[in-house]
């Protein structure tokens, strides 16, 4: 599904003295299929626009356009958009709510009026994406370590079987083998099912690798929105706005200031290691 | 140097419970962890979810007691009930979420919160809570709402509503998780500074690797137990051994370890940016 957003405009508590506009003139285009990663320091406006993004929030003014019909539109069908835009909030694990895992998984397709078997189908073939082990199935989900609530709560969504799927922060507070599980697994997701993601993350690391185009969100406003390489360039700029770029980013600008001619766009280890190879690994 | 924490033998048991609440069993959540941490040393705990970090740390304010073994922070045994608020005052713990450690509706007043439970007169909580604010830099906000503030800002306020009660160390429960880049960086730089200035011994736990290249010494725990001990050279160094344990290098040294693997001359453990772009440059 692609994504359009025009001229969108959010005010929170409008004609009171707590009244503050979180979103202004946001205009964005989302094509189907793609992994986007969204950036922003605390209060910037990525969790507010998520929320639109499913319908959750309604648009102060402006237009939101999934496959080209405008979701603000009168019969427009919500509830059917949130059944394709499936969004995983922070700590989403502190939702799950069933007596065993597998019941808390059949959640969403049951409300999407599925039969039983149905359900469970779909919410074994979740629990199997995000790898949780089927001994854990009939366990009560708060036995589950924090990682595996975490899968267990991603499948609650990926059940419902989304096109878009928005992930707020998915791997905060988890260890570096459950974030790169995670992050890989929804990785092979996007891959194999064109789903179109879209990741909200702190982790400019995580953003680099996964990521097809990042958008910068600033005091409301989109700053940047471009390619990785891109937006990394201006990492003087993105420090101005309590933001970063990958350490390697800066490990490039170093050499390149001390002399040595390698390619600072590099946004990951690999491509690190290959500019500086290029440069120094042929004698 | 005088010790500040010493754990010896130390075992905690959680209970396990069947539906009505009977106990069924018991899971090792820390098993016989010896600790060693002495005055003014700034100390890492790394270790996957569910390793015992957590566990391991809450017995050292005596928010748990050892089911074996023992804890002494300050030369205090935890386990003896009268030096109960004595141990809590020598330490003080910061948690992953800023939102649920501040209850005042003012910057100063969620500050001021500790050192009045502990008795302090009035004249010196608010001296306490100004040093508190300025040692945090976060004086300015002294009069702010604190749900006004960005997440490092809270998690400032937190850290200031600690040492407010004067511990002599502080335990940090993944205070950077929840925060942004910046935020980040001004919750450890704040570590840092009341490691120098105050002589605080900290105690960090963390899932960012990048954040413990200055600790004194590193633990990592894995199923209860210490299974790896040295400074965050030694530690780092051994970058197969912590994907075992699920954990990670900073990102330079897994940039130098890869650099190394395609046969250039990069010396092992490096952990700072400067460090490599040296390296690099000599090979020039």
């Amino acid at each position: 599904m692609s994504i359009k957003i025009e001229h969108l405009n959010y005010v929170y508590s409008p004609g009171t003295a707590y009244e503050k506009q979180a979103l202004k003139d946001i205009c964005l285009e989302i094509p189907h299929g793609e992994f986007v990663g969204i950036i922003g320091h605390t209060g910037s406006g990525k969790s507010t626009l998520i929320q639109h993004l499913n319908g959750l929030i309604r648009a102060t003014s402006g237009e939101l356009y999934y496959n080209g019909e405008n979701i603000y539109s009168e019969n427009y069908n919500m509830k059917a958009l949130r059944s394709q835009v499936g969004l995983v909030f922070q700590y989403p694990e502190h939702q799950l709510f069933e007596v065993d895992v597998l019941s808390d998984v059949c959640f969403g397709p049951k409300n999407q009026g599925l039969s039983k078997e149905e359900c469970e189908k779909r919410a074994r073939e979740a629990l199997k994406l995000v790898g949780l082990k089927e001994k854990y199935y009939q366990s009560s989900p708060f036995e589950l370590s924090g990682g595996q609530k975490r899968r267990a709560a991603i499948a609650g969504v990926l059940a419902m079987q989304p096109k878009v799927l928005i992930l707020d922060e998915p791997t905060a507070g988890l260890d570096p083998k459950g974030r790169d599980d995670i992050l890989d697994q929804i990785a092979y997701l996007h891959k194999k099912s064109d789903l179109t993601v879209i990741l909200v993350s702190h982790s400019m690391e995580d953003i680099a690798k996964y990521a097809d185009r990042i958008i910068v969100m600033n005091h409301g406003k989109v700053m940047y929105n471009d390619t990785p390489k891109k937006v990394f360039a201006h990492y003087k700029e993105l420090e101005e706005v309590g933001l970063a770029a990958p350490q390697v980013t800066y490990i490039m600008h170093e050499l390149k200031e001390k002399g040595i001619d390698v390619n600072v766009a590099a946004t990951t280890v690999e491509e690190a290691a290959d500019s500086i190879m290029e440069v120094l690994g042929h004698d | 140097m005088r010790k500040m924490v010493q754990t010896e033998d130390l075992i905690f048991e959680y209970a396990k419970r069947d539906e009505e609440g009977n106990v069924i069993g018991a899971y090792r959540a820390v098993d016989q962890v010896n600790l060693d941490v002495e005055e003014g040393q700034f100390i890492a705990i790394l270790g996957h979810n569910g390793s015992g970090k957590s566990t391991l740390a809450k017995h050292i304010n005596a928010i748990l007691l050892p089911t074996e073994g023992t804890v002494w922070v300050s030369g205090k045994d935890t386990k003896e009930p009268e030096e109960l608020w004595n141990v809590r005052q020598s330490a003080g713990m910061v948690f992953q979420n800023p939102d649920n450690q501040i209850i005042g509706t003012v910057v100063e007043e969620d500050v001021g919160f500790g050192p009045e439970n502990l008795g302090v007169p009035t004249d010196d909580i608010w001296k306490r809570v100004e040093q508190s604010l300025k040692a945090v830099g976060m004086i300015e906000y002294r009069h702010h709402s604190p749900n006004k503030l960005s997440g490092g800002q809270k998690q400032r306020v937190a850290i200031a509503g600690v040492i407010a009660m004067r511990p002599k160390c502080i335990v940090l429960d993944e205070p950077t998780a929840m925060l942004d880049p910046n935020g980040r960086k001004e919750v450890l730089r704040t570590v840092e500074e009341l490691r120098k200035q105050e002589k605080v011994t900290a105690i960090l736990i963390t899932h960012y690797m990048e954040e413990v290249i200055d600790a004194d010494k590193v633990f990592v725990m894995d199923h209860g137990h210490v299974v790896m001990e040295g400074t965050p050279r030694d530690i780092f160094s051994q970058v197969d051994t912590l994907k075992e344990y699920r954990l990670d290098v900073p990102q330079v040294t897994i940039l130098a370890d890869e650099l190394k693997k395609r046969g250039l001359d990069i010396p092992a453990g490096i952990l700072r940016k400067e460090e490599l772009v040296e390296a690099i440059c000599r090979l020039k």
